[in-house]
């Protein structure tokens, strides 16, 4: 049979192209352009090429936040994965207890950014913070306003309350979806309850699990409200993480042309590391 | 190795059952002999898959109890109680390669590596793995997946018994025969008891030396397959065994046996004698269609019927007759003749059966 060419069917993809165009590609390509230009006032703009980059790569303020960022996004996974595995062994697999706990491991989810950062603020003030009060009366010294590691901490702390019930839940999801013939099976072979984890459980969160990864490196490597309202970055510059110091850079010191560099390599870091990931996993997943 | 036996059994999934159809399992007596083949046969929902999880410890019964030689098991994990079971899905351990799902078990019980080494390639062998044993497990095909649950469970020594939880349904149709017969030669070589679940009766035929067939949470009738088909003992047994399945006229009393729209059906004084012992008006005929006797002359004894379709299967036929009201089902062979629009139907009187309420009455023998 020939195959027939019918090139109406471009029409149909067109409102999607539109779409796309004028939600992400527009967008991008301006940013592209403001990257590559010095630009001083609406009618006065030279070109510049790759100057921006070549400077932005140097500035030692983006590398610091740089530094910053992808230690706090190792932090975040490392707690939030095991924690949110953990818990989601732990809820119960049935019955009104269940539907409890997925209501309160959701109700974090639900609360806006800046609601959460003022939330931790408050929570963690010394004089009327619960949490700050209940240390400092535990002879604790913690100030997270002048100090950097409870700062650290304290961001550290809201990121985990905030979002280990995603991981959690996509865990739940990813257990409820073992047929109970794996553990009457395992039950049989006498495995023990480690072996049930190892062998079980673990093998069949693998794809929920990249996507709770994925996720979470995406959202903490681009956190920006919750810090920002907290602390504001500091103190000094030690919670300034990546977002905040492009801000900065953009609507601070209206920096136009680094900022969009700054932008697109900031962009590009996102998708290195989750395309890295991912094709690891995949290969290591097709091999024997 | 062991002889299971079930001694007033019975199971409800509510915690107080009043009622008989809140059972999963109803009260029942049963002994599965050391070193048989069974097959537990039956419609889905009938409570078979109910019976095996409490065989195998994954379920403990409300009530009764399970022995094992003799020994009760009830408060044994199914670790303890050494059983193997196979699941309706292939259960494998997907991280892991082959080798390594057959060492599972037996490295859960501390075995010494060299024997497990020795105990897995033997088991490899008799299930035809041993090409496989370095792949990955998920990477195999249904029936190798299938095979290497099995293998999980062969390879511990001294296994009470096997349980398979209709394990070929996800198996490809000529691959089916294939494992079939391997689990009959596991079988004969072993000397395992093996309980075998299914709703396929050609199955549970071809695997099993005897059938129990469950209907609503009871065996319904325990016996060989031929037993089944020329014995059914209720008329449910009738129904689900052959294919077609059994034919059944209601019938009511009358001088000298039983009738139906006012044709007679003549019985033996002796089968009369135990009718008339009977108050119920619950009365049906049976009979097969293979045993259904088909003539296109009014021969004596015979029914007059009106042919209603013939469907053609290849190497026989089946015939769809309608006998005063009653629809008829006569299996005839290839070269029979075919009649068209009148036949005469006649049954042959030791293929006919009587039920009463739905249980089959015979003769006392004397």
């Amino acid at each position: 049979m020939n195959k027939v060419e019918n090139n109406k069917a471009w029409f149909l993809v067109l409102p999607v192209v539109l779409l796309v165009a004028f939600s992400a590609i527009v967008p991008l390509m301006t940013v592209v352009n403001y990257s590559v230009q010095d630009i001083f006032d609406q009618n006065t703009a030279y070109f510049v090429g790759a100057e921006w980059y070549r400077e932005i790569l140097q500035d030692s303020r983006l590398q610091d936040s740089l530094l910053r960022q992808f230690t706090f996004s190792f932090f975040v996974l490392l707690i939030e994965i095991p924690l949110g595995i953990a818990v989601a062994l732990m809820m119960p697999t049935k019955g009104r207890s269940a539907s409890l706990c997925l209501i309160l491991l959701a109700i974090p989810l639900l609360i806006p950014l800046n609601v959460v950062g003022t939330i931790w603020q408050v929570f963690g003030r010394t004089d009327i913070g619960l949490f700050g009060w209940a240390l400092t009366g535990l002879g604790i010294d913690y100030n997270y306003a002048s100090n950097p590691i409870d700062a650290w901490l304290t961001v550290l702390l809201m990121d985990v309350w905030h979002w280990t019930s995603l991981v959690a839940l996509l865990c739940y999801s990813g257990l409820r979806a073992i047929p109970d013939a794996y553990y009457q099976a395992a039950k049989i072979d006498r495995a023990s309850g480690w072996a049930i984890f190892r062998y079980i459980q673990l093998p069949k969160l693998k794809s929920v699990l990249v996507i709770g990864i994925l996720l979470r490196f995406m959202d903490s490597f681009m956190i920006y409200t919750e810090p920002f309202v907290l602390t504001g970055g500091g103190p000094g510059n030690s919670t300034t993480f990546l977002s905040q110091t492009l801000t900065q850079m953009a609507i601070g010191q209206f920096d136009i042309g680094p900022a969009a560099a700054f932008s697109l390599i900031y962009f590009l870091i996102v998708l290195l590391v989750s395309w890295l990931f991912f094709t690891t996993i995949s290969h290591l997943d097709k091999a024997k | 190795m062991a002889e299971i036996h079930l001694k007033t059994l019975a199971h409800s999934y509510s915690a107080n059952p009043k009622s008989p159809g809140e059972y999963a399992i109803r009260e029942m007596d049963h002994v599965w002999e050391q070193g048989g083949a069974y097959a537990l046969l039956g419609p889905s929902g009938c409570g078979k898959s109910t019976l095996l999880n409490i065989i195998s410890g994954l379920l403990s019964p409300s009530e009764g109890e399970v022995l094992f030689d003799g020994q009760r098991v009830n408060e044994l994990s199914p670790a303890e109680r050494n059983i193997a079971q196979v699941f309706q899905f292939p259960v494998i351990y997907d991280s892991m390669t082959v080798f390594d799902n057959l060492a599972f078990p037996l490295r859960n019980m501390k075995i010494q590596e060299s024997r497990v080494q020795k105990k897995v390639l033997e088991i490899a062998e008799i299930l035809e793995l041993q090409n496989l044993l370095k792949n990955k497990a998920k990477n195999l095909t249904a029936d190798e997946k299938q095979k290497v649950s099995m293998g999980r469970g062969l390879v511990r020594d001294d296994v009470s018994a096997i349980l398979f939880d209709e394990p070929l349904t996800v198996i490809d149709p000529n691959l089916k025969w294939k494992l079939r017969r391997k689990l009959k030669q596991i079988h004969e070589q072993f000397n395992i008891t093996m309980v075998y679940v299914t709703h396929d009766q050609l199955e549970a035929a071809t695997f099993a030396d005897k059938i129990a067939l469950m209907y609503g949470g009871q065996i319904v009738q325990f016996g060989t397959p031929r037993e089944l088909f020329e014995r059914p003992n209720h008329t449910f047994v009738g129904f689900f065994i052959g294919s077609p399945g059994m034919n059944f006229i209601e019938v009511e009393r009358c001088e000298g046996g039983v009738a139906f729209s006012g044709q007679a059906v003549p019985l033996d004084p002796g089968l009369q004698d135990v009718l008339s012992q009977t108050s119920s008006n619950n009365l049906k005929i049976g009979i097969r269609p293979e045993f259904v006797h088909i003539s296109t002359e009014a021969i004596s004894g015979a029914y007059e019927c009106d042919v209603l379709h013939v469907e053609d299967l290849g190497t026989y036929k089946i015939l769809t007759v309608d006998l005063a009201g009653n629809k008829l089902k006569a299996r005839l062979d290839e070269d029979q003749f075919v009649p068209e629009k009148k036949a005469f139907a006649s049954f042959p009187k030791q293929w006919l059966k009587l039920y009463v309420d739905e249980y089959l009455v015979e003769e006392d023998e004397k």
